[in-house]
């Protein structure tokens, strides 16, 4: 993998507009990238799987349906996904950095990434964290790249961490319980979604225990389902926990949405996004440290010219 | 400018009674709870952002750096005042109220000052906790855990401090005030909540931080597994992980350890075991019940000479107090100790200890290993008196061939107690000129006249610091 990490960076070089291109499942985010500038793939392939370590070293371009079926060989595997798993690349989905349905229990995407190798602007190989489950050795630039959209360095391998496989997960559906009150009355679920109607509930881990949650706290307004429901949509919001209460009012149940209870994302198409109205701009002192940052890690803007961090949440096709 | 002007301008921006620069003064901050001593100009206790901010601007105004500081119960001199011109120490302890607590979003905004055990203290009614624990919970801040991204014994399963931070004011290196992360999961643009936290102290002061509290969980067994071989008890270790359970905590402790803590607190420890395991499982009944006896088994199955359980909450916080008081026991073998940090992959613990083992013993060193089996961060502790001539070399040079082996079995510097002064000049064993050069990029873009903290974490070499050629006179003490 050495060799492709060198030629992943010699493909990068150190002049002209670059952007590496992985499944673009979600290459409009923050933007298109400008006229003229040069796609670049990253290195593909699962380099090592360590199950007693709980870490997996992979290419960027892997995708996740790869990375999944690799893992789960040594029964464990990771907290990433994406509505397209066979076509979304590692890479892609870190640089977007946005989860996915089960975020409450598993956590936000950056917790999951140990290491990252990149190529900077000026073409050289950087390496940030370290392939172990614990460490605070020097600035977590892992934390800063994972959303970044390839705006600050381009990544081209990392290692992430490894969950063991619960022995079980399930999915239930139930129509009128309050969403808020059955995400409270549950011990970590691991995910609950509310679509002003419905409720749908994710448990995951011992079956001993899901049996016991879903015949407390679920009870007989639940019932099995196959699978937690589609994307309404392909945009998102995030509103406080709170703040999602007032969704069927602000975003009306006409217009389809659908929301993680206990997170605050809510998954949209157009026109419930427009009545949730836009994220909030990052306030002018925390734009600046954004531009001090650009200026220092890519002075010459070359790196996924046309995309900015800014426009991720308000920009097409998350 | 004067001290004297200096003392003036801090003392019309907070209050008088606030700035201190007398002579006991100074010296109480001129270091944090590593060896590490430096020098303090003034000491100032602010009680408000608004105060943090004048303080900043007040030190920036006079030409002087400025280092931020919670308990000071870092390990790697982080808190220690290093600088060209000795920096102003900016205490957080008075700013230490909880200041909303939402129990249905389950987060709290705190002061930087909130000891990390009373705010976990103040929300036990509500069913939730703060669940970075290290072992100075008792004693450290909520705002120095987010400097070094705390861990602790539970981080195994819960993760550290970064995961437990949602939103952050921070005071910057030039007075202004910024908000980093939100409340909501996805605030608009880069996540230099993640960025900041860990940084240190040299990226800012927060001011107030809005952490996540984690329920309770209603079940918890704790397991106490004693073993005749050290080799036995690392690989329960990793038989545990393998069978696919991530307990809430797995900590080691070995003879030495055990022997003094028992002594000590008198927690039930075996004192003729070669190394003890503490096991740590929550979650609801059911599951507990099955990883239990599934851990029990693996860890018999590893030849473990008794396994016990935990029999009511008083005997599970009485061992967890022997495991919490192991720095402060082994003052009955010697007054002074050098604690270590190092991670390693799980996978080599058995090699890496018997190195660090020799490398102790063949210097006539004492040394216990107490530490967090389970994601491989290993605690060696030295245990010397620093008044025996020549001791203070070995200790150092047995520190850095700790390292070394820890570097060259795949591992890294610090797993929770961060770089610091310690451990600057050996970032490079980790990292290449590249890799630190960038890290150099994330801290100046916060601070670019490198006024906040300066001299901790890049090595001289490739920090901004490059032309300090030696640590100040009685560093390294």
């Amino acid at each position: 993998m050495k060799d492709a990490l060198r030629s992943f960076a010699d493909q990068i070089g150190s002049e002209g507009p670059v952007a590496v291109a992985g499944g673009k499942t979600h290459w409009g985010v923050g933007g298109w990238p400008a006229t003229g500038t040069k796609e670049v793939a990253a290195p593909v392939g699962v380099v090592a799987h360590e199950p007693a370590e709980m870490i997996v070293r992979v290419g960027a371009g892997t995708t996740l349906e790869e990375l999944r079926s690799t893992v789960e060989e040594g029964g464990q595997f990771v907290a990433l996904e994406a509505d397209d798993p066979s076509k979304a690349t590692v890479g892609g989905v870190l640089a977007v950095g946005l989860g996915g349905y089960r975020r409450l229990g598993w956590g936000p995407v950056r917790d999951s990434v140990l290491e990252m190798t990149s190529v900077t602007a000026g073409g050289e190989v950087l390496r940030s964290g370290a392939p172990l489950v614990k460490n605070v050795t020097g600035y977590d630039l892992c934390r800063l790249f994972v959303g970044s959209l390839g705006t600050l360095a381009l990544t081209g391998e990392v290692v992430l961490r490894c969950r063991p496989i619960p022995e079980a997960e399930t999915w239930w559906v139930g129509e009128g319980a309050d969403p808020f009150a059955v995400a409270a009355g549950l011990y970590r679920p691991l995910s609950v979604l509310w679509n002003g109607i419905h409720t749908w509930v994710g448990l995951a881990g011992y079956r001993v225990d899901i049996e016991d949650q879903a015949r407390t706290v679920l009870g007989r307004a639940f019932r099995p389902a196959e699978r937690p429901p589609p994307l309404p949509g392909r945009l998102r919001r995030s509103l406080t926990p709170r703040d999602l209460r007032a969704l069927p009012s602000t975003a009306g149940v006409d217009r389809p949405w659908l929301a993680q209870v206990g997170v605050g994302v809510v998954h949209c198409g157009e026109a419930a996004a427009e009545r949730i109205g836009p994220v909030g701009p990052p306030s002018s002192g925390v734009w600046d440290l954004h531009r001090a940052l650009k200026e220092r890690f890519d002075p010459a803007g070359r790196l996924n010219p046309g995309r900015s961090v800014s426009g991720v949440a308000a920009g097409a096709g998350v | 400018m004067t001290t004297a002007a200096l003392v003036r301008d801090l003392g019309v921006a907070l209050a008088p009674d606030r700035v201190r620069a007398g002579a006991l003064e100074l010296a109480l901050y001129e270091r944090d709870a590593s060896m590490l001593t430096g020098q303090a100009s003034v000491v100032c206790f602010p009680t408000s952002a608004g105060e943090v901010s004048a303080a900043v601007r007040v030190c920036r105004d006079h030409g002087r750096p400025f280092v931020p500081r919670g308990s000071g119960t870092g390990l790697a001199g982080g808190a220690t005042p290093l600088g060209q011109v000795a920096p102003v120490v900016i205490v957080t302890t008075k700013m230490n109220k909880i200041l909303e607590v939402d129990s249905e979003q389950r987060f709290a905004w705190v002061e930087p000052g909130v000891l990390n055990l009373d705010l976990s203290t103040a929300v036990a009614h509500l069913g939730l906790h703060f669940a970075p624990d290290p072992s100075s919970q008792q004693s450290c801040s909520v705002g120095g855990n987010v400097a070094n991204n705390s861990g602790g014994p539970h981080c195994l399963l819960y993760g550290v401090t970064s995961a437990h931070v949602l939103a952050m004011e921070v005071v910057l290196a030039d007075g202004s005030v910024v908000v980093l992360g939100g409340i909501d999961p996805e605030p608009e643009g880069l996540d230099l909540r993640g960025a900041f936290v860990g940084s240190e102290g040299t990226m800012g002061i927060a001011t107030r931080i809005a952490v996540r509290l984690t329920p309770l969980p209603p079940c918890v067994a704790t397991l106490l597994a004693d073993f005749s071989t050290i080799h036995d008890a690392a690989a329960a270790v990793t038989g545990v992980i393998a069978a696919g359970i991530i307990p809430a905590a797995l900590e080691m402790m070995d003879a030495t350890i055990v022997e003094v803590v028992e002594a000590y607190v008198h927690a039930g420890f075996p004192t003729d075991a070669a190394a003890v395991l503490l096991v740590e499982v929550d979650g609801l009944r059911g599951g507990v019940d099955v990883c239990t006896s599934d851990v029990e088994a693996i860890l018999k199955a590893h030849g473990a000479r008794e396994v016990r359980v935990a029999a009511d909450a008083a005997e599970r916080a009485a061992w967890w107090k022997g495991r919490k008081s192991a720095f402060g026991a082994i003052a009955r073998i010697a007054p002074s100790y050098y604690l270590h940090d190092c991670v390693i992959p799980r996978t080599r613990l058995v090699d890496v200890l018997d190195e660090v083992g020799r490398i102790a013993s063949s210097r006539d060193l004492v040394l216990g290993n107490v530490f967090h089996a389970g994601d491989g961060n290993l605690h060696p502790l030295i245990v010397f008196d620093r008044r025996a001539p020549g001791v203070l070399e070995k200790v150092h040079e047995a520190g850095r061939k700790i390292i070394e082996t820890c570097v060259a079995a795949g591992g890294s510097l610090s797993g929770e107690h961060g770089i610091g002064i310690e451990k600057r000049e050996a970032m490079d064993l980790v990292f290449t000129e590249v890799d630190l050069e960038a890290q150099k990029w994330l801290r100046d873009a916060f601070d670019p006249e490198g006024r906040c903290n300066p001299e901790k974490i890049l090595p001289r070499g490739g920090s901004r610091c490059g032309d300090i050629s030696s640590l100040p006179p009685g560093a390294w003490v």
